[in-house]
């Protein structure tokens, strides 16, 4: 019977939990737009959210470019097939790992600190304080950080796949002697703009949505206290990473899986 | 002598637990009152309930005659910019120098030119005496310093009524003595309403008009502080002398001592 | 508010992000033959299909000169029809044309070829829409066994 009554207790308090968390979506994205006001303020969030990941983004996406790229060509040389190493390089990282990848650093670098900003501006009262100021914590802090994680995530996902792609080209072709003809034909041969390029574009946006969300709602939901704060940080890079990795199994079934 | 606030009847609880049983207050127009009880009874709370952020299980907050509570989000947004709040953190944001913390209200609420809100804001830091410390960052200033940025930043919209959270909590003699100064003055020479929720007795006591004390969910009681001092209430008392033992018990309510010693055994 | 470096960094992270999808667009997925193109139809009929799928390339000597459309079976006479989709540039091929389905190596993806053939007075150009007459099934490994096998006796 215990086991009923937490497994009940549980789910409700799961619905209810996603029920605030839509209503915080709502509110910051629907009601009321004021794009002039938010102008400012969204540059602002790009340049922490976007520019600063930027960095990160572009190290690891040539590593995992390289890594690739030395990977595929130990198993494709027994098999005299080293010229379909761009095709691998390039397909691996535009349909799966750049959007996957950047998702994780992304809530990893991003969301956490996110999360961690909006519950300390609650812990220190600034957004009640911004309440009693007869301004709108959802307009004012909570949309411009959504629409700058919703912005930057596809833009970096972009930058790692076109760096990973270089990477793969230096470690192909400069170091283990791949034909550069043919890494970069075959690839533009089996690589389709709208299939590949763009679904991985649909991939990230629709992860860049789930962690900036869960990212925004843990900070802005959590128990203003240190305890609770590390916790809502902990749980946004938990949350997300599972939501991401979930969702890419979903959206992989539905765009290549025929 | 008119109200500007006045409270009815008015119940909250947070969660399972009851802060207020069927409360009556006013607030008098152009004078401080000061609302005083032990911590942990909910007075924070009591300020955001007249803010409009927390609604009341029943009763009624009126503002001016007007419900808060059935105000609707819009003319709600209209009223708060006629209050304005200190909180007890201060709470600058973080990330904008004093100046700009201070012209955030002006900015947001107001189509002025840079320069005019250039001139209204070192107004506002002059009169806390803060001028000199327009550009730092909220991280630079002390306790006092940032209680008193808050201050500037309160008054920046010249509101009817301000909230004062704990304004003394946490402070030395001297911050203290330029607080209380400065509560006074700008209370006199702006001719505002000002609600001191607080539990430092001596300092309150020496600007309040009105005094009300609060303690077991009730108002316990009530009246300028010299009628306070009077009174024959044995928790006011106990509250007023900061007596350890009395009405209010020393001990939390627990099992016999004998039973809880020998439960280990 | 909004300090100009702020503004600078934001405007190299965009341009950045567009300069890569330049590089994804034009380098890495060659969005000449990727059917952003225009393109007109072809059909053709099979007995076999084999492993062809949707989106396999039509190469004509080797060059990739569209990609197949639709795979669909005729209701009359269950045979498989082949929509090819080929890229406009490369048109008017003769009604002598013929199409075969073939591999590209030993295990390799099954494709298109297209052989173009004669073209003299009175041989017509295939229109958008037409079927290819003349078609060559793809070859099935097994049946060839079987063939192998059943000769043999």
């Amino acid at each position: 019977m215990d086991w009923f009554a937490q497994l009940g207790n549980k789910t409700l308090s799961g619905l209810a939990g996603l029920g605030r968390a839509s209503s915080l979506l709502f509110s910051a994205l629907v009601a009321r737009p004021q794009p002039v006001k938010m102008f400012p303020l969204l540059m602002k969030q790009l340049y922490v959210v976007g520019v600063q990941s930027l960095l990160i983004v572009i190290v690891s996406g040539a590593f995992i470019g390289m890594v690739l790229a030395l990977q595929a060509y130990t198993v494709l040389v027994d098999y005299g097939a080293e010229e379909s190493l761009g095709p691998m390089v390039a397909l691996s990282l535009l349909r799966e790992l750049g959007p996957v990848v950047t998702a994780l650093l992304f809530a990893g670098r991003a969301g956490s600190a996110l999360t961690a900003e909006i519950g300390l501006m609650k812990a220190t009262e600034q957004l009640s304080s911004l309440e009693m100021m007869a301004v709108d914590p959802m307009r004012r802090v909570i949309a411009p950080r959504l629409w700058a994680g919703l912005i930057s995530m596809p833009l970096l996902a972009l930058i790692f796949s076109a760096v990973g792609i270089l990477g793969g080209q230096v470690v192909g072709v400069d170091w283990l002697g791949v034909d550069a003809g043919s890494y970069w034909s075959v690839m533009q041969s089996a690589v389709e703009f709208n299939k590949d390029v763009l679904n991985g574009v649909i991939k990230s946006i629709v992860f860049a949505f789930v962690v900036t969300w869960i990212a925004v709602f843990k900070g802005y939901d959590c128990i203003p206290t240190s305890e609770g704060m590390g916790q809502a940080t902990t749980q946004t890079v938990v949350y997300s990473s599972l939501a991401v990795l979930g969702l890419d199994f979903v959206l992989t079934a539905l765009m290549f899986g025929n | 002598m008119e109200d500007l606030i006045t409270i009815e009847n008015m119940s909250f609880s947070r969660g399972s637990k009851r802060l207020y049983d069927s409360i009556s207050l006013q607030i008098p127009k152009g004078k401080t009152t000061a609302i005083m009880g032990p911590s942990g009874i909910g007075k924070t709370t009591l300020l955001k309930l007249i803010g409009g952020q927390l609604h009341p299980d029943s009763g009624d907050i009126r503002f001016k005659g007007e419900s808060i509570p059935s105000m609707k989000r819009n003319r709600l947004f209209q009223v708060r910019r006629q209050m304005s709040m200190l909180f007890q953190s201060g709470a600058l944001f973080t990330d904008m120098s004093v100046f700009d913390n201070v012209a955030f209200a002006l900015r947001e609420h107001s189509d002025l030119p840079e320069r005019l809100i250039h001139i209204l804001v070192m107004m506002k830091l002059q009169a806390v005496g803060l001028r000199g410390a327009a550009q730092m960052m909220p991280s630079q200033l002390s306790g006092g310093m940032a209680r008193r940025a808050a201050l500037a930043r309160a008054i920046a919209l010249d509101p009817e009524l301000i909230m004062y959270d704990e304004p003394f909590a946490g402070q030395d003699p001297i911050s203290m003595g330029v607080l209380v100064k400065l509560i006074k003055a700008l209370n006199d020479a702006l001719n505002l309403t000002s609600i001191v929720v607080t539990h430092d007795v001596k300092e309150v006591m020496s600007i309040a008009d009105y005094v009300y004390i609060l303690a077991d969910k009730k108002v316990i009681g009530q009246g300028t502080p010299d009628q306070i001092r009077e009174h024959e209430s044995e928790l006011v008392q106990q509250f007023l002398g900061g007596k350890a033992d009395g009405p209010v018990p020393f001990h939390y309510p627990a099992n016999s001592l004998e039973q809880d010693l020998l439960e280990a055994n | 508010m909004t300090s100009r470096k702020t503004e600078i960094m934001v405007g190299l992270f965009v341009s950045l992000a567009v300069a890569a999808l330049l590089i994804l667009a034009l380098k890495v997925a060659n969005a000449g033959i990727t059917g952003n193109g225009e393109t007109y139809e072809l059909k053709a009929k099979f007995d076999n299909i084999g492993g062809l799928k949707v989106r396999s390339p039509i190469k004509l000597g080797g060059v990739v000169i569209g990609r197949v459309g639709k795979i669909s079976l005729d209701n009359e006479n269950y045979t498989p029809v082949v929509t090819l989709e080929i890229s406009a540039e490369y048109k008017g091929f003769p009604e002598t044309t013929s199409v075969s389905i073939l591999t590209s190596g030993l295990l390799g993806e099954q494709y298109v070829g297209l052989q173009p053939g004669f073209s003299i007075d009175g041989v017509e150009p295939l229109e958008p829409g037409d079927y290819i007459p003349d078609t060559k099934s793809a070859l099935v490994l097994e049946d060839l066994i079987g063939q192998f096998l059943f000769n043999r006796d």
